[in-house]
């Protein structure tokens, strides 16, 4: 095979691809996002009044406080929710470490409040970063919140609502609701006594 | 949640519908590019064109015999991985590395050469605890440009050679790689890349960012410029995550709108290379045949892996109070079983790979219906380029087969296929299976192997399977539980997927070289017509006996054996 005399060419070409699309490109990607949509290109960030950086509104956070929401089991990193880490159980439908640790999540949501478990309440996501849960997951979390807290379960509710999001025209993805930006609601509204 | 919805459904059939529908004018104009004609980037790209050439040394009007364009593919392709297993392994020395990561061990910076070049992205590493973002940027974000257009151009390759009428000659790939680069992949995810930033996609050069979560405690957020890697990730049929979840990570894929248009990106870009073939070897009725397969095939695995992954598994259905639908272990709530399905069907269907589930987690048929749309060879419609050429070269067989049923010499686009034409198509579909089953068979028996499969019985037999599958496929997704960063996996899955590149792509360019020099013929009363539900029917035929049954054991024994059983373990 005659590759050897492309060879000059070929490497020519690798270092102009190299330039135009591995550092021209996503530089401009780059710069005209950090212009246009600084918020977003910089990873949603949540931040305090003071302005420190509390978190991502994309990335999960392992809430256990009964005054907040819980967002999903978390398969990320050693104990979970690992931003630095993202992943799933990768456990397959048949394994009995799944069975076990999805039948032990169920017992302790069954004794925290009655009805019906959804099934993103005991299981992983893919990511392990999941930020969502389904609206029947914080539907039944909402009187367990508004008795730590102290507050109506209408106003849980309510906050809950505000930040449930439908799916696009109807049809697109599943409704959630963002457990991050509720928690951060709940503290505004009815700050946990400390 | 529950089971099957409408708007699942609904979802499935608009997301399928839209790309189809894009691919169609994206095809026109790639004809464009890949003829010399006009577009209306000219008074930009023009200059930039012409510099490319002056710069690299090549003459882009100066037509190459087949050996010719496959020395410049190889040697390309060589130099691409020569630079990119640089860099990786000597990341450390490197800028824009604030978290200070190490170089990759040897194995594993061959392997993710290999991978990136190969247009597979299988990651045998977890990007956000490994890679600098120089490394994805000006290692991985390079190849997931070159990888593509190298694709699209031996397909525009093939596509000359059939409109010729005994030509010598079957194009420039120093001025198709520059052309399909400069006014399809790069403005396309200019723009987009943009779009996936409006929806929260990250792109910025901080690598992390220090958080103080509500209830106290420290959290490290990984960012970097991922949406301008996302993009041309889905475009290219890549598939190769910056973050280890890929784009189940809510970073690569935070919302139902990203996800639509990263699944449309992955596939429209395919059948835009379909239709472009068309125009250029002036064979638009009889490509038509060859996309209706194709799509057939996409929208038919999509609802299996919908059907299936609403159905009940035993971990849910057996603990006490739990909604035991859909199958959410592995997926994440803003896509649930639709979005998840529909993706998988078009992740896998198009040699991309990448992800927004854990396939590992699904239902065996759901898993096991990703596993066989790639062992079908990747193109329905299969990756850029690529999956066109796959498909040309199942016609071919197709009309062998059926001109032994009648006892007379086939043709397929008014070139006579001959002996030398059949030798070459089936060569490159042997090489596949052989490297696919040979090191699987080695891979379940050997401990070497079988130290890291996550898991035994039939679903580690359909790890150790989806592994080989994915790297011949180029595919480049994973039954995740595997731990493939191990010189056995890193190495063997390297070859396997340099095999399924250049063993397949090269028998590809012998082949146009032979077409390129036959007469044109027109059709006569006793030529198959290749343009009908007849011939689509056939197709079909030779690609699920062809790619199905020579599967058929290994799979009856990895999905279809734990399907049953979990059924009986859910009754």
């Amino acid at each position: 095979m005659n590759a050897l005399q492309h060879l000059r060419p070929a490497v020519m070409m690798v270092v102009l691809f190299t330039l135009l699309t591995g550092l021209a490109y996503p530089l401009a990607v780059t710069g005209l996002a950090q212009l246009a949509l600084p918020y977003q290109a910089g990873g949603s960030l949540v931040r305090d009044a003071g302005g420190e950086v509390r978190g991502s509104a994309l990335i999960a956070q392992g809430f256990t406080g009964a005054g907040y929401l819980h967002p999903r089991p978390s398969a990320a990193g050693t104990n979970g929710y690992d931003a630095t880490s993202s992943a799933g159980s990768n456990l397959g439908p048949m394994d009995k470490k799944l069975a076990d640790r999805v039948a032990g999540d169920a017992k302790l949501l069954a004794a925290e409040a009655p009805g019906p478990i959804p099934a993103d309440a005991v299981t992983t996501s893919g990511s392990g970063l999941d930020p969502d849960i389904s609206p029947e997951n914080a539907a039944r979390q909402a009187a367990r919140i508004a008795a730590a807290r102290g507050m109506g379960a209408n106003a849980v509710q309510a906050i809950i609502a505000r930040y449930t999001e439908a799916p696009a025209l109807g049809f697109i993805g599943q409704p959630r609701v963002n457990v991050l930006l509720v928690n951060r609601a709940l503290d505004q509204a009815h700050p946990i006594a400390r | 949640m529950s089971g099957m919805t409408w708007q699942g459904w609904a979802e499935i059939a608009f997301t399928l519908a839209s790309t189809l529908a894009l691919g169609f004018p994206l095809g026109l104009y790639l004809a464009r590019v890949w003829t010399g004609g006009k577009t209306w980037l000219d008074p930009v790209l023009r200059p930039v064109e012409r510099g490319v050439y002056a710069l690299v040394g090549v003459k882009p009007d100066q037509g190459q015999r087949w050996l010719g364009y496959t020395g410049a593919f190889l040697g390309f392709s060589l130099a691409g991985f020569g630079l990119l297993y640089l860099i990786l392994r000597t990341q450390g020395l490197l800028p824009l590395n604030p978290q200070h990561f190490a170089g990759m061990a040897p194995h594993l910076a061959f392997n993710t050469a290999i991978s990136f070049v190969t247009n597979t992205n299988w990651q045998s590493y977890s990007g956000e605890s490994t890679l600098s973002n120089l490394s994805q940027m000006a290692g991985l974000t390079v190849q997931n440009f070159a990888s593509a257009a190298a694709g699209m151009a031996v397909a525009a390759a093939l596509a000359r050679a059939f409109a010729a009428n005994r030509g010598e000659t079957i194009g420039n790939f120093w001025a198709d790689l520059t052309r399909i680069t400069l006014y399809v992949l790069l403005p396309i995810s200019l723009v987009l890349a943009l779009v996936l930033v409006a929806q929260g996609v990250p792109q910025t050069l901080a690598a992390t960012i220090d958080a103080k979560t509500l209830e106290g405690a420290k959290q490290t957020l990984v960012v970097g410029p991922v949406a301008s890697q996302e993009i041309i990730k889905q475009l290219g049929t890549n598939g190769g995550g910056f973050f280890g979840a890929n784009s189940a990570h809510p970073f690569e894929n935070p919302n139902g709108w990203s996800n639509l248009i990263e699944e449309i990106v992955m596939n429209a870009l395919s059948f835009a290379v379909f239709v472009a073939f068309g125009v250029v070897a002036f064979a638009r009725k009889e490509t038509r045949a060859l996309i209706a397969a194709a799509a057939i095939i996409v929208c038919a695995a999509a609802a299996v892996i919908y059907v299936n992954e609403t159905l009940p598994t035993p971990a849910l259905a057996h603990a006490a109070h739990v909604t035991a639908t859909p199958n959410m272990e592995g997926e994440e709530v803003r896509f649930g079983a639709p979005s998840t399905a529909v993706w998988t069907a078009m992740t896998t269907g198009a040699s991309d790979g990448g992800i927004n589930g854990q396939i590992e987690s699904f239902t065996p048929l759901g898993g096991g219906m990703a596993l066989f749309l790639i062992k079908l060879g990747e193109m329905t419609p299969g990756g850029v380029g690529s999956g066109l050429y796959g498909m040309v070269v199942m016609a071919i067989i197709a009309v062998f087969v059926a001109g032994l049923m009648v006892g007379r010499t086939p043709e397929y686009l008014g070139k006579k296929i001959e002996s030398r034409e059949v030798k070459f198509a089936v060569l490159a579909t042997l090489i596949l299976p052989a490297a696919l089953l040979g090191f699987a068979a080695v891979a379940s028996v050997l401990p070497e192997a079988l130290k890291t499969v996550s898991t035994s019985g039939p679903h580690g037999l359909t790890e150790i399977l989806y592994a080989y599958s994915s790297a011949v496929g180029n595919n480049g997704s994973a039954f995740g539980g595997l731990n493939a960063n191990t010189p056995w996996w890193d190495t063997t899955l390297a070859i396997t997927m340099g095999l399924g590149r250049f063993a397949y792509a090269v028998p590809v360019l012998a082949l146009a070289g032979s077409i390129a020099a036959k007469p044109r013929l027109q059709p006569t009363a006793g030529t198959l017509p290749t343009d009908g539900l007849q011939f689509v029917l056939l197709l079909l035929g030779v690609i699920l006996i062809l790619g199905g049954l020579q599967y058929f054991p290994p799979l009856a024994l990895g999905p279809i054996v734990e399907h049953f059983q979990m059924i009986a373990a859910t009754h």
